[in-house]
């Protein structure tokens, strides 16, 4: 009963912010009444998601396999070059800076230079979602593979475990919550860049072609519209990630 | 008297470079027999932690010869020989206690139906019959303990090796597990190497105690511990007890001021 009240309140304040945010901004644009392309009040959002509910989510789904292409192939690249990374720790020296930097790089920008290279489809697309999700994944995994306690690694010597074994046993097991953790970044990453990638251009049922073609001629609630079917898609994806880590990880449920 | 299952002969080890070199061990013999319980006693320094992970070949020494079973270590350690126990339980998390205490029957690949009465037997043995399905961080500090035992037992290895393994426990719950590990080791027959700061831990466990004095670490003086068997709580009370945890106090005593 205290873990279902309990949950009941873990809920019940975000729902109020929530709600409460939603109702001022409806008072203030009633109250102002500022023009609609600039902000539309959310009961008018509301209209515009509601009459285009299945086309909007079509884009949304167009888009969200840009994304979860790139998040498959830049996560699984990633996690390959770690495991090699990880093996030799000159190499880490070597090229993990690198990786880190590259936090500060702004990929999306590249975006042009993607469809130069994989045309104005869906590849250059995926494409920059892969590479934003390649090196936080490469990052993490080499951590999480690495910073094992010593007596961890010594119990393993002791057994005279082959280094096969003392990766599947050890070094895979112990980087899992490492490597969930940027899978967790990723799923946000990876939406975004395939929304702001779609803005240089590409076919009109993409969420983000239809968010910047109805801004440009001021129909903004469709835009926005559109980036709720964004946050849904979002949402949706870091939420089966957290299921999949869930599950895959039943020992770490306590601290999660 | 037999050959002795670990001798440890004119060992020495030596960290560092030509430059800074610490000497960790100098010139440490030892022989133990077979089913003895031996403990390393010595303040922090004097290299009894290195001396256990010498003989497990988790470290080599820089001069000497060490022989387990008439093995060298490496040897010993690839025919799996001797179990270790650290200081700290060093259980996997993602394991729960009795696939922790399996994992080195699944590492040496041993027969699969007896890993359950095996892992049974062990964990009852610690006493943690009831938390088979139990992960590492819902078990208290000793517990987590009784099950890292369990695992080094769980393979029959004729050797323990235990490195300071109750060091983190307070006072009550250390002197249970040393009650505990006397039944195993009446139990089980097996040779015990323990390291131990604590000398009244070292000469209630001990048939035979190793006093080692600091930097460089070397062997004071052996002392045989000859307290009656079973060892019980009233035994702690025995004058005989205090007279042994004198007697090993005064060797450390003198050998501390000798190097004043």
């Amino acid at each position: 009963m205290t873990g279902a009240s309990n949950r009941m309140q873990v809920w019940l304040a975000p729902l109020l912010v929530f709600t409460v945010t939603i109702a001022l901004w409806e008072g203030l644009v009633l109250l102002f009444k500022p023009p609609v392309f600039l902000l539309p009040p959310p009961s008018l959002i509301w209209q515009s998601f509601t009459s285009q509910f299945g086309q909007l989510m079509s884009y949304g789904f167009n888009t969200f396999l840009e994304a979860l292409g790139g998040f498959v192939i830049g996560c699984g690249a990633g996690l390959v070059a770690a495991t090699v990374v990880a093996r030799s720790p000159r190499l880490s020296a070597l090229l993990l800076p690198f990786a880190v930097a590259s936090n500060a790089v702004p990929i999306v920008a590249m975006a042009p230079i993607a469809i130069v290279w994989f045309g104005i489809g869906p590849g250059s697309k995926v494409a920059i979602v892969a590479v934003m999700c390649f090196f936080p994944t490469l990052v993490s995994a080499v951590r999480g593979l690495t910073d094992i306690s010593p007596d961890a690694l010594a119990l393993m010597h002791s057994y005279a475990a082959s280094d096969w074994q003392t990766f599947t046993k050890v070094r895979a097991p112990n980087s899992l919550p490492f490597v969930f953790n940027a899978f967790k970044i990723c799923t946000a990453v990876s939406m975004i860049g395939a929304i702001v990638a779609e803005f240089f251009g590409g076919a009109v049922n993409y969420l983000g072609i239809y968010i910047k073609t109805q801004a440009s001629i001021l129909k903004t609630p469709d835009a926005w519209a559109a980036i709720l079917v964004a946050c849904f898609f979002g949402l949706a994806f870091y939420f089966a990630v957290v299921l999949l880590e869930r599950w895959l990880m039943p020992w770490h449920r306590r601290r999660g | 008297m037999g050959d002795p299952i670990i001798s440890v002969q004119n060992v020495s080890k030596v960290y560092g470079n030509a430059n800074a070199s610490t000497v960790a061990l100098q010139d440490v013999s030892l022989f133990i027999e077979k089913g003895e319980f031996v403990s390393l006693v010595g303040p922090s320094g004097c290299g009894k932690s290195t001396l256990l992970r010498l003989i497990a070949d988790l470290d080599a020494p820089s001069s000497g010869t060490i022989q387990l079973n008439g093995h060298a270590p490496e040897t010993a350690r690839k025919n799996r020989e001797y179990g270790f126990v650290f200081q700290a339980p060093t259980l996997y998390d993602w394991r729960t206690v009795a696939r922790n205490a399996e994992l080195p029957l699944e590492v040496m690949g041993r027969d699969r139906r007896d890993w359950k009465p095996r892992i049974d037997k062990m964990l009852a043995l610690v006493g943690l019959r009831d938390f088979h399905e139990y992960y590492p961080w819902q078990l208290s500090g000793g517990m987590q303990q009784r099950a890292s035992i369990a695992r080094a037992l769980s393979f029959d290895p004729a050797i323990l090796l235990m490195d300071e393994p109750f060091g983190a426990l307070d006072e009550f719950t250390r002197e249970r597990m040393n009650m505990e590990l006397l039944d195993i080791w009446e139990t089980t027959h097996k040779t015990i190497l323990f390291v131990t700061h604590s000398i009244s831990e070292a000469v209630f466990l001990s048939s035979r105690i190793v006093v080692m004095t600091p930097r460089p670490g070397r062997v004071a003086r052996l002392v045989a511990i000859d307290l009656p068997s079973p060892r019980t709580f009233e035994t702690r009370e025995s004058r005989r007890f205090f007279e042994l945890m004198t007697d090993v106090r005064e060797t450390l005593k003198e050998e501390f001021t000798r190097h004043e």
